[in-house]
């Protein structure tokens, strides 16, 4: 079957995602810049090193336990940055507003952005504002973009992921993606799952100051731990085993997984970062990350081989091995 | 046996391991009936882990791959038609029928929702009084009784413009089928846990009667399938052919009776076609007549496509147990879950969807 037209998958951050891009955008726009497969384009002017990244946001329902889609617009394009190693500085923001969409609803968005931005230190700067017809667009679209400086002496990147190195990630999977399903499908969950919205600059700060060494930053977004990890696989030609009794999932998450069929190394976070550094720095950044309140429950989940390049293995509870694929399609909840 | 540690896992599962690895003295097949199953034992490597003697063959237990063409088709029709929207578990968007699919039929215009329970269905069906609610009932035991139950309280409010293109299977005539073919070899059975909390143990007693093959009821937990696969074992080489039960934490012997009385009250047996094995007498639900209201098919007549299936895919012998996915040209070639051919490719509960995800579920360094 031809797929002739765009499906909800193309934008799921999952293998049709990556085909769209392959297949449509990179030959229409290919440059080195757009090349290295950053969260965001590194560059530099006159000398000086400097990060820009853009980002849509389109969540249903706008507002969800633990945040909200103007909280999530300036997160996602600060984290976006602050992965790329810089230090993110001025943002953008673009509306396009529904005909009848709530004022009061828009005021509460507008402000939460802002309260976002002042706690991550980024200012915005520049925006724009549309309105279309009642029916064009789902109550209120925004898009961020952003720039930042990129730190002296860092160079994290998706290619510098070398055998040995350990995975570190801050927290645990999968509340975003819940709290936002939940609300959305009004689901009775056995208890509250909270968005893990968050800006993670200052915890990037922190660690980079202190370990510059860091090789790669990672936000597992749309797609999850395991197309990030699969995205990093494949840009560094190496191989990752991963150890599932570390990597932390909420029992709550794990529990509406099971029913739902969804598998939460797959689920998008909006305030998780990977991290892979060798081996003699793990310990010096668990200390940051635990010492800071978005990386609490940071550990040490993986590590990467010289074999299976491309490819990303986990060893099971009960001690089998499995391959940890990319996302493929999006995420449905199962029949039976 | 989620409690035990992680320590305790591992040593539980080289328990078992070791066990089944002592005992097998000759090669066994062991199908899992259940599409639940065929994911976890991919999941938790549990291939990895059994000697090469014991094979693992995924049985006709995935709803959505033995969903025929003629049904996809039929719902696909329903989907064109003005003022109808359709209702649906997720993974039904995705198989496709004989030219197109609901996703592509989605993209296209189409009003398809995914609900998480039928009940949604009939809020949008209050919700838009002026259009036709069809929820798309496929599956087993499982989910035929909240089927029935949105039947019933459509039934009660005498909603109009709801109704349900029913497509719902029972598992124990499937397995006497497939028995009843000539050259399919299975040694044992693991029983799906899920459909076994509905029906309970006795409907698959014929098993051990009319074909003296061992069964287990087994959960999905990795051990779970672990310590099914050795109560398996143990029976073959002990001669024995049992029905036994290692789900009893979840399935009473007698099941659940609330859920099959919904199912007695509004559905009836009847002959019904499964991808891959064809008509099997007795093995779907229909509405009963005085039902008639809710039934898509006799409330909306529509005109579907003449049915036809793709050329080269081997889901029929998948479905079977008679070859492995990878056995399929199409295997991941023209037929890859992001581009599936067959049904089995659609699925995440699928067995070719699985061996694709999951490299075949032998990873070796």
């Amino acid at each position: 079957m031809t797929m002739e037209r765009i499906q909800l998958a193309h934008g799921s951050g999952g293998k049709l995602s990556h085909d769209l891009v392959n297949q449509v955008m990179w030959p229409a726009f290919a440059n080195p810049i757009l090349g290295e497969m950053h969260d965001g384009a590194r560059f530099s002017i006159n000398g000086a090193g400097l990060a820009f990244t853009t980002d849509s946001y389109v969540v249903k329902p706008l507002f969800f336990p633990g945040g909200n889609i103007g909280k999530l617009a300036v997160c996602g394009t600060v984290n976006d940055l602050a992965m790329t190693g810089a230090v993110p500085l001025y943002l953008s923001a673009a509306f396009v507003l529904e005909e009848g969409f709530p004022l009061v609803d828009l005021k509460r968005i507008v402000d939460s952005m802002a309260e976002t931005a002042s706690r991550a230190g980024v200012q915005i700067v520049t925006g724009d504002t549309k309105v279309v017809e009642k029916g064009a667009v789902d109550g209120i679209y925004i898009n961020t973009a952003g720039v930042g400086q990129i730190r002296e002496n860092v160079n994290v990147s998706g290619c510098q992921a070398r055998p040995g190195q350990d995975i570190i990630l801050s927290g645990t999977l999968g509340e975003h993606s819940i709290a936002v399903m939940s609300e959305r499908h009004g689901l009775v969950l056995p208890e509250t799952i909270v968005s893990d919205c968050a800006p993670l600059n200052g915890l990037v700060e922190q660690i980079l100051s202190r370990v510059p060494q860091t090789a790669v930053l990672r936000d597992p977004t749309r797609g999850g731990l395991a197309t990030a990890l699969n995205e990093i696989a494949e840009q560094s030609q190496v191989g990752i085993m991963l150890e599932e009794t570390s990597i932390p999932v909420q029992a709550a998450v794990r529990a509406t997984c099971d029913i739902l069929g969804f598998d939460p190394l797959y689920l998008a976070n909006e305030g998780k970062m990977l991290l892979f550094v060798e081996p003699e720095y793990s310990s010096q950044i668990l200390e940051i990350m635990h010492g800071h309140p978005y990386g609490r429950q940071a550990c040490v989940i993986g590590s990467v081989i010289g074999q299976r390049p491309g490819q990303v293995g986990l060893s099971t509870a009960i001690g089998g091995v499995r391959l940890l694929d990319m996302l493929t399609g999006a995420q449905l909840p199962r029949i039976c | 046996m989620q409690s035990l540690t992680p320590e305790e896992q591992r040593r539980t599962a080289g328990f078992f391991t070791t066990e089944i690895s002592h005992r097998v003295k000759r090669p066994l097949r062991l199908m899992e009936v259940c599409g639940t199953h065929t994911v976890a034992i991919f999941k938790a490597g549990i291939r990895q882990l059994l000697p090469a003697g014991v094979e693992l063959v995924s049985g006709p237990g995935c709803p959505v791959c033995v969903t025929p063409n003629e049904y996809l088709d039929t719902a696909i029709a329903y989907s064109r038609q003005p003022n109808v929207i359709l209702t649906t578990f997720g993974d039904m968007l995705r198989v496709p029928g004989s030219s197109s699919s609901l996703l592509v039929e989605k993209a296209a215009g189409a009003d398809i929702r995914i609900v998480y329970s039928p009940l949604e269905s009939l809020d949008i069906a209050r919700d838009y009084p002026d259009k036709q609610v069809i929820f798309l009932a496929v599956g087993f035991e499982t989910t035929a009784p909240t089927a029935a139950a949105t039947v019933l309280t459509a039934a009660r409010a005498d909603l109009k413009n709801f109704s349900v293109l029913s497509s719902h299977k029972l598992v124990p005539p499937a397995l006497q089928a497939l028995l009843d073919r000539p050259g399919v070899r299975v040694d044992g059975f693991l029983l799906p846990g899920h459909v076994s909390a509905v029906i309970g143990v006795e409907p698959y007693r014929f098993l051990q009667r009319n074909f003296g093959i061992p069964a287990v009821i087994a959960g999905f937990d990795p051990l779970d399938i672990l310590q099914s696969v050795y109560m398996l074992v143990r029976q073959l080489e002990d001669g024995a052919a049992k029905l036994e039960n290692q789900y009893s934490r979840i399935v009473p012997a007698a099941g659940n009776p609330a859920a099959c009385k919904l199912l007695e009250q509004v559905y009836q047996p009847a002959d019904t076609v499964w991808r891959g094995l064809g008509m099997i007498p007795s093995s779907g639900l229909v509405l009963r007549p005085g039902y008639s209201a809710f039934d898509s098919r006799s409330k909306l007549p529509v005109v579907v496509e003449p049915a036809s299936e793709p050329k080269g895919c081997r889901c029929g012998e998948i479905l079977q147990g008679s070859i492995k996915p990878t056995a399929c040209p199409l295997f991941g070639r023209s037929c890859t879950p992001d581009h599936p051919v067959g049904s089995c490719m659609v699925s995440v509960e699928g067995t070719c969807a699985a061996w694709h995800k999951y490299g075949a579920g032998r990873w070796q360094l």
